[in-house]
C-alpha cells in the first residue's frame, strides 16, 4: 500500500499482516498508555466524546471486557480489516479502530475528509506512543488515513482487505460494494437503522423533579447531540399506558417539558434547522393524514402524537428535535411495527429483560439492543447485533 | 369586509393604513384558508396535524413552508382548469417549486403587477432596455424563470432593447443607437440584479464609458447573495448604476414565484413597501413569535392573490426586518422592510454519509 496517495494521520503503510490474539497483552497495555496520553492533553477536556473513548480504553474497562472472551486463546485476528469510518460522528473512527486491534488484527481505518479537532486529538496521541519502541510492532499495523473519495484508492485497499468494516449507511455500502473484495474476505456492514423508546407511564408520574430532570438531560444527550441524525437514537416513544388517558396525558407533559427545559438551555436551534424542521412537519402532516396531532415547545421540540399505529414507523424520523409519541395498553403491540430496520430500544420504567423476552418469544426479527434513555450513543464491542470482536477474528479450532 | 381585487385596483396600492389594513387582510387570508382547505386535500390534511389556534388575526393563520411547493403538487381548482404551472429553480437547485395557476388567478397576478408598477412608472408604455440577453427567452429549458420575469415585465415596454448579445457581450454600439433615437423621454430599464453588476456595469467600468440616460427607471430583481460575497451593498451599487447609465430612479424589488402579482418595491429612500395586497411579518426562528420593528427574524409573505393554490401565507427562508409602518418618507402606506437574504446552511450531525458526495 506504499505507492497509494494517502494521508497517514497515525500508523503508516502496512507492509506485513501479523495477526495476534484478541486482548493480545501489547494491544491491552497500548490501549492504557493512548487512555492516560489523550487525558493528557488539556484539549480533550472540551471534547467529552474524546473524553469518553479515553475513557472506554482504560486498564480497568479492557479487563472487564476481556471476561467475554475466555476463549480467546483459541483465536486469532483474521488478518487486515479495511474499515470505512462515518463521515459525521468524529471519534467513532477510533472505536471501530480499538475493535480491530482488539481482535488481533492490522487495521486500515478511513476517516472523513471533514477535519475534526477531535480525530486530530486522538491520532498526535497515538503517534506519540508510537515512537516507543514497544510500541512498535503496533504501529506497523496501523493505518489511519484519509483520502477523497476515490474509486482506484478503495479499490486496492478492498482488495487488500481480509474484513472490510463499512459505516455510514445505505448509500455509503451501496457506493463502496461497487469495490471488490476477495473471496476469503467477510463484510461487517451498518446500515440505516431505526430505533425508538418504550417508557412507562406510571414510572414518570412517580419519578422525583430531579430523576425527571436527568432523564431529559440523558435523553437529549441521546437525540439532540447528533441532531437526531445517529441510528441508535430514538424517533418514536411508546408509552405504556396505566389504564387511564389522563395520566399518560400528564406524563407524556412532564417529560417533554423538562426535556424543553434542556434545549432551550443547550441547543444550539439555528435558523436553518428550524425551516428544516418545520417543513418535515409539514411535509408529515400531508403523508399520513389523521395520523398524529402535534404540539409545539416553541420551535425547540415538536411532539406529534399519534392517533393509531402507523404501518411502518421506520419512516417516521425526525430531526433537530421532532419526535412521534403514542401510548399502548400492552407493550406487545409493538410486534407488527418491529422489522429488520429496528435497532435499539431505549427504555424508561421498563425492566430492559421485558423487552428481550418480546424480541425472542414473538420471533422478531428487529432490535438488537435494549438499553436505558442516555445510553443509546454508547458505542460497545457488540454494535448493531454483531459482538465486533469475534467477527473480526477467526477460530484456530 | 373582505378585500375586493376590482375596488383595491380603483385604489392607490399603497393607500391602507395598519387598522384598516390588518382587519380587511384578516378577514381575506382568513376565507382563503377555508376555501383552500376545501378545495385542496393536501393542505387540508397538513392543517388537521398543525395545532393552529384561532386569534382572529391573519398573524394566527399557519404559514406554509415555501419549500413545500417543490415536493407536493398543491392546487384548489379542478386540475382541468389548470392553464399555467410556474416553475422556479429557487436556491437548491435539484428540485423546482410548482405554482398551479388557473385563468382568474393569471389574471388577478397580472393586473396587480401592472397597478403596483404603473404607480411607479404611470400607465404609458414607455421605451425598454433589458440589461440582459435575448437569449433567455429563447432557450426555456436553461433560463425559465429569467425568461417568464423578462416576458412578464416587456409588457410594460415597447421598442424593447436587448443590451447583451448572445455572448452575454454588452452591446455598446447598439445601446448608444437605442438611446440617441429614445433617449429623449423617460425610459424603462429592466434586469436581474447580479446580471446587471456583472455583464453591464462592471464591463462599463472595464471599457471605460458611461451612457447619459437622461429620465430612466431601473427595475431589478434576483437577490444579492452573490454581490454580498464581492462586499457590494445596495448604495455602491445604486451609485455605481447611476454613475455608468445615468439619471435612474432604481427599484430593487422582492417576489417569488410562489407569490406572484404582489411584489415588493423598493421606493425612492431604498425601503421595501407592502402593498394593499401583501404584507410581510418577522417571526422570530425560536418559536415563531413575531418580531417587533427593527427586529431581525425569518420572513413571512402574505398575499391575497393565490386562488388556485394554496400560497397565501408562506414562511419563506429569507431573513429581514421591519423598518417602520405607514410613516416612511415617500409617503407610501403598509410596512416598509429590509432584507439580509438566505439563511445559513448549519452542519448537520450525525453518523450516515460516509462518502461526501460532491
Amino acid at each position: 500500500m506504499k505507492d497509494l496517495n494517502l494521508l497517514y494521520l497515525a500508523g503508516g503503510p502496512i507492509e506485513k499482516k501479523e495477526p495476534v490474539t484478541p486482548f493480545d497483552d501489547t494491544v491491552c497495555a497500548f490501549l492504557d498508555d493512548l487512555s492516560k496520553e489523550i487525558r493528557k492533553d488539556p484539549r480533550a477536556r472540551l471534547y467529552p466524546d474524546v473524553a469518553s473513548f479515553a475513557f472506554y480504553c482504560r486498564k480497568a474497562n479492557i479487563a472487564h471486557l476481556k471476561n467475554a472472551y475466555p476463549d480467546r486463546q483459541l483465536r486469532m485476528g483474521r488478518g487486515l480489516a479495511f474499515q470505512i469510518a462515518p463521515s459525521n460522528v468524529p471519534v467513532n473512527f477510533a472505536y471501530t479502530y480499538l475493535f480491530g486491534l482488539l481482535a488481533g488484527n492490522a487495521n486500515v481505518v478511513r476517516v472523513s475528509t471533514k477535519t475534526f479537532a477531535q480525530v486530530q486529538i486522538i491520532c498526535e496521541a497515538m503517534n506519540r506512543l508510537f515512537e516507543k519502541e514497544e510500541y512498535k510492532k503496533i504501529r506497523e499495523q496501523t493505518a489511519i488515513v484519509r483520502y477523497e473519495r476515490n474509486r482506484e484508492i478503495t479499490d486496492r485497499l478492498s482488495v487488500l482487505a481480509d474484513i472490510r468494516v463499512i459505516w455510514g449507511g445505505d448509500h455509503t455500502i451501496a457506493e463502496l460494494r461497487k469495490s471488490p473484495i476477495r473471496a476469503r474476505c467477510t463484510e461487517i456492514t451498518f446500515a440505516d437503522r431505526y430505533s425508538f423508546g418504550l417508557f412507562d407511564v406510571k414510572a414518570m408520574l412517580d419519578a422525583g423533579e430531579d430523576a425527571v430532570a436527568r432523564l431529559a438531560d440523558a435523553f437529549y444527550n441521546d437525540t439532540y447531540l447528533m441532531d437526531q441524525n445517529a441510528c441508535s437514537t430514538p424517533h418514536m416513544i411508546f408509552w405504556k399506558t396505566t389504564g387511564d388517558a389522563a395520566d399518560f396525558a400528564k406524563a407524556q407533559e412532564r417529560f417533554w417539558k423538562a426535556v424543553h427545559t434542556v434545549c432551550v438551555r443547550k441547543y444550539d436551534l439555528a435558523d436553518i434547522k428550524v425551516s428544516d424542521k418545520y417543513m418535515n412537519l409539514c411535509r408529515m402532516g400531508i403523508d399520513y393524514p389523521g395520523l398524529f396531532k402535534v404540539t409545539r415547545y416553541d420551535n425547540y421540540l415538536y411532539v406529534l402524537t399519534c392517533k393509531r399505529m402507523p404501518e411502518d414507523i421506520c419512516a417516521l424520523r425526525g430531526s433537530y428535535g421532532m419526535f412521534f409519541q403514542m401510548e399502548l395498553s400492552n407493550i406487545e403491540e409493538i410486534c407488527p411495527v418491529i422489522h429488520e430496520k429496528v435497532q435499539t430500544c431505549a427504555v424508561f420504567g421498563i425492566n430492559e429483560n421485558e423487552v428481550r423476552d418480546i424480541v425472542i418469544k414473538n420471533r422478531l426479527t428487529g432490535i438488537d439492543r435494549v438499553v436505558p434513555v442516555g445510553k443509546t450513543l454508547d458505542i460497545g464491542i457488540i454494535w448493531d447485533g454483531y459482538d465486533l470482536v469475534r467477527q473480526l477474528s477467526r477460530v484456530v479450532g | 369586509m373582505e378585500m375586493d381585487l376590482d375596488t383595491l385596483l380603483e385604489m392607490d396600492p399603497y393607500a391602507l393604513k395598519k387598522e384598516e389594513k390588518e382587519r380587511a387582510l384578516s378577514e381575506t387570508l382568513k376565507s382563503l384558508t377555508i376555501y383552500h382547505r376545501k378545495h385542496c386535500e393536501y393542505y387540508d390534511n397538513l392543517l388537521s396535524a398543525l395545532d393552529v389556534r384561532d386569534g382572529g388575526s391573519y398573524y394566527d393563520l399557519p404559514m406554509l413552508p415555501v419549500r413545500l411547493f417543490k415536493k407536493y403538487e398543491l392546487f384548489s381548482v379542478p386540475r382541468e382548469e389548470i392553464k399555467k404551472v410556474m416553475t422556479s429553480s429557487g436556491t437548491s437547485g435539484q428540485q423546482v417549486s410548482k405554482v398551479f395557476l388557473d385563468t382568474r388567478n393569471i389574471r388577478s397576478q397580472s393586473r396587480v403587477l401592472t397597478h403596483l408598477i404603473s404607480s411607479f412608472i404611470g400607465r404609458e408604455r414607455l421605451p425598454m432596455i433589458v440589461l440582459d440577453t435575448k437569449l433567455v427567452k429563447k432557450d426555456r429549458k436553461m433560463y425559465s424563470a429569467r425568461g417568464a420575469g423578462i416576458t412578464g415585465f416587456s409588457m410594460y415596454g415597447r421598442n424593447i432593447f436587448y443590451a447583451l448579445d448572445e455572448n452575454m457581450e454588452l452591446d455598446e454600439g447598439g445601446l448608444r443607437e437605442y438611446l440617441a433615437e429614445h433617449g429623449n423621454g423617460r425610459i424603462l430599464l429592466f434586469g436581474y440584479t447580479y446580471m446587471i453588476w456583472q455583464y453591464v456595469i462592471r464591463e462599463m467600468e472595464k471599457r471605460g464609458i458611461a451612457m447619459d440616460i437622461r429620465d430612466g427607471a431601473l427595475f431589478h430583481v434576483g437577490g444579492w447573495k452573490k454581490l454580498k460575497d464581492q462586499s457590494v451593498d445596495s448604495e455602491t451599487y445604486n451609485r455605481r448604476v447611476r454613475q455608468r447609465l445615468g439619471n435612474l430612479a432604481i427599484h430593487n424589488y422582492y417576489g417569488m414565484a410562489e407569490q406572484l402579482g404582489s411584489i415588493y418595491i423598493e421606493c425612492e429612500y431604498g425601503h421595501m413597501h407592502c402593498s394593499n395586497y401583501s404584507d410581510v411579518v418577522i417571526r422570530n426562528p425560536k418559536d415563531f413569535s413575531v418580531c417587533r420593528t427593527r427586529e431581525k427574524g425569518l420572513m413571512e409573505v402574505v398575499s391575497i392573490l393565490p386562488t388556485s393554490y394554496p400560497g397565501h401565507i408562506l414562511l419563506t427562508e429569507d431573513e429581514g426586518e421591519i423598518l417602520g409602518e405607514d410613516d416612511c418618507p415617500c409617503g407610501r402606506c403598509g410596512k416598509y422592510f429590509k432584507i439580509y437574504g438566505r439563511i445559513k446552511n448549519a452542519e448537520v450531525r450525525g453518523c450516515s454519509d460516509t462518502y461526501e458526495r460532491p
